[in-house]
């Protein structure tokens, strides 16, 4: 429950960004360089160009969460759709799918989103695409485990002998029967994503500067640890406080849709 | 057995013809032409022929796969496009560097994860439980770049306890002054598999323990430690191979934390390349990480097989 205030708090706060802060994230005052957390007029104190974190860190929930959330509802659009042909279809058509996806599997996850991302090039559409591209073998192979198990289930024939076509049948039947291990995956990936994407532009892949992003403040703001410990930390802060809250969500998904595995 | 094993290395190999390919790609998707970042701006377009024409850059693309996957086997990994000295040899004094890490920082992981995890189990609904569940989700949810930061700055610039950057001395076996370097790296790195492993673990024993031949056992008053045997036994394969997984990814995850600590690892020689468009470099990188870890997997597959008989179908 209160993951899920706090995480509802961050998303409000995230939309009424402009409201709820001057509305200004990218200019600063060089005179009020590094204030303390608590500084007058700046309640958690400026980062090292004299901007306000505040209005930073509230700005910067926009691209963190749209960064962490966009490749795993990419990669559970693309990953469930072909997870769900593989699985129904069988035969040749699995095997194609499935050995494909074997190769995308073996690179390590972290790798993978950083080859990517060295390929695209900086920015938020990259980084997007390239965590996309490291969620969606995963999320292909639970949803195909899961629609295999449930392929030659009586009521799957019952709906074919009916004569319902094979589009009638993934519809009705076999999305409701693997939606619930393959939603509460993707949901554990949420957490694992934020850190991720913060983690690129952390490396200088992923957003660059002066756009607020946690990853990219937490990088620019590295330096500044030894003069305001605590306001240099803030980003982190954030990204790890989303990635408690994402957990503890999925978790509680996985008990109230009571799936073992997956 | 050894059926087994043949079988596993057959399915094994489309896997590397397959990594190979994508990591050779790579340099053909990059956004800037691999024969422009070689030669200096500007520079007539017979010169730039000359060079691709040396690096075989004006062949068919399936001609260069060859001859680099040619030249890969035998372990040339071509030159460096910023420093001009053969990658190989940087390449495998950074893997020894991550390694250095990565395995004690799996060990420490991995060690407090099993003990963690069976202790919630044990304990479950109790505050022991709730206290250790607390830890893994922080270790999996923590930022290790951030956490690292942190430690930094409290244990190297605040108390002074550790040094801050690099790798210290050289020279084997370590000595304790190399120790105070890896102490920081070790204990960031080895929050993650902490958290997986024990989240792991922990569901695996309630499993195990939930089994009726479990309440067997112990109706028929058997000795703890037998039970335990048994329970550990059931819950093995699963953790093995979790414990796989996360080892690969430590092997390769690190490159975040190589930047904050300025180890000279795989992360930070994949950092630069990246920073310098050094492309040969990345190629190199990711397909040997991408290798290793195919192999460690493929080690966990036979280890759980061992002591599983019924995962060698």
């Amino acid at each position: 429950m209160t993951a899920m205030g706090i995480s509802a708090l961050i998303v409000m706060l995230a939309i009424a960004a402009p409201y709820v802060t001057d509305g200004q994230p990218y200019s600063g005052n060089a005179l009020e360089r590094l204030k303390p957390i608590g500084t007058h007029g700046h309640l958690l104190g400026t980062d090292e160009l004299g901007r306000d974190m505040w209005t930073r860190l509230v700005y910067g929930a926009r691209l963190s969460l749209i960064s962490g959330a966009a490749p795993v509802l990419i990669a559970l659009a693309i990953g469930g759709s072909l997870g769900v042909i593989a699985g129904y279809a069988g035969g040749r058509v699995n095997a194609l799918i499935m050995r494909t996806m074997d190769i995308f599997y073996a690179f390590p996850a972290v790798l993978l989103a950083i080859a990517a991302c060295a390929v695209l090039g900086p920015g938020l559409l990259s980084t997007i695409a390239a965590l996309s591209i490291v969620f969606t073998p995963s999320i292909v192979r639970i949803t195909e485990t899961a629609t295999t198990r449930i392929r030659g289930m009586d009521y799957i024939e019952a709906a074919r002998c009916s004569g319902a076509t094979d589009f009638r049948i993934i519809l009705h039947q076999v999305l409701p029967n693997v939606q619930a291990p393959v939603l509460v995956y993707a949901s554990s990936l949420a957490g694992l994503s934020i850190i991720l994407a913060a983690g690129l532009s952390f490396l200088g892949l992923g957003m660059s500067p002066p756009n607020p992003e946690w990853g990219q403040m937490l990088n620019s703001l590295r330096q500044s640890i030894y003069v305001q410990p605590w306001v240099a930390a803030l980003p982190g802060l954030m990204i790890f406080v989303t990635s408690v809250c994402f957990n503890v969500i999925s978790d509680g998904l996985r008990v109230a849709m009571d799936v073992q595995d997956g | 057995m050894l059926q087994f094993l043949i079988r596993r290395v057959i399915q094994v190999m489309p896997i590397l013809v397959g990594i190979s390919l994508i990591t050779f790609a790579l340099i053909h998707m990059m956004p800037r032409n691999i024969v422009d970042s070689m030669v200096p701006p500007g520079s007539p377009p017979s010169l730039r022929a000359e060079i691709a024409q040396i690096d075989g850059l004006d062949k068919p693309l399936w001609e260069q796969y060859l001859l680099w996957l040619h030249q890969v086997l035998h372990g040339n990994f071509g030159v460096s496009l910023v420093s001009g000295r053969p990658i190989g040899d940087a390449l495998f004094s950074a893997l020894l560097n991550s390694l250095q890490i990565t395995f004690f920082a799996a060990l420490v992981g991995f060690l407090l994860g099993i003990l963690f995890g069976a202790l919630a189990a044990v304990k479950k609904g109790r505050w022991q439980d709730s206290l250790f569940s607390l830890f893994f989700i922080a270790g999996i949810s923590v930022p290790p770049f951030w956490f690292a930061i942190l430690l930094v700055a409290i244990f190297a610039f605040d108390l002074n306890w550790v040094p801050a950057q690099g790798m210290g001395p050289e020279g084997w076996p370590l000595h304790w002054e190399q120790w105070r370097h890896m102490i920081l790296p070790i204990a960031t790195l080895s929050l993650i598999p902490m958290g997986v492993v024990g989240r792991i673990v922990r569901a695996a024993t309630l499993e195990a323990l939930s089994q009726e031949f479990v309440t067997a056992l112990v109706a028929k008053g058997m000795r703890m430690d037998v039970i335990r045997e048994h329970v550990v036994r059931n819950t093995a394969p699963q953790v093995l191979a979790v414990m796989g997984l996360q080892f690969g990814y430590l092997i390769s995850g690190s490159i975040l934390v190589d930047l904050v600590f300025n180890w000279p690892g795989t992360g930070k020689l994949l950092n630069q390349a990246i920073l310098s468009g050094d492309i040969p470099v990345i190629q190199a990188a990711v397909l040997l990480l991408s290798v290793i870890f195919v192999l460690v997997n493929l080690g966990v597959d036979t280890a759980q097989a061992i002591i599983d008989p019924r995962m060698r179908r």
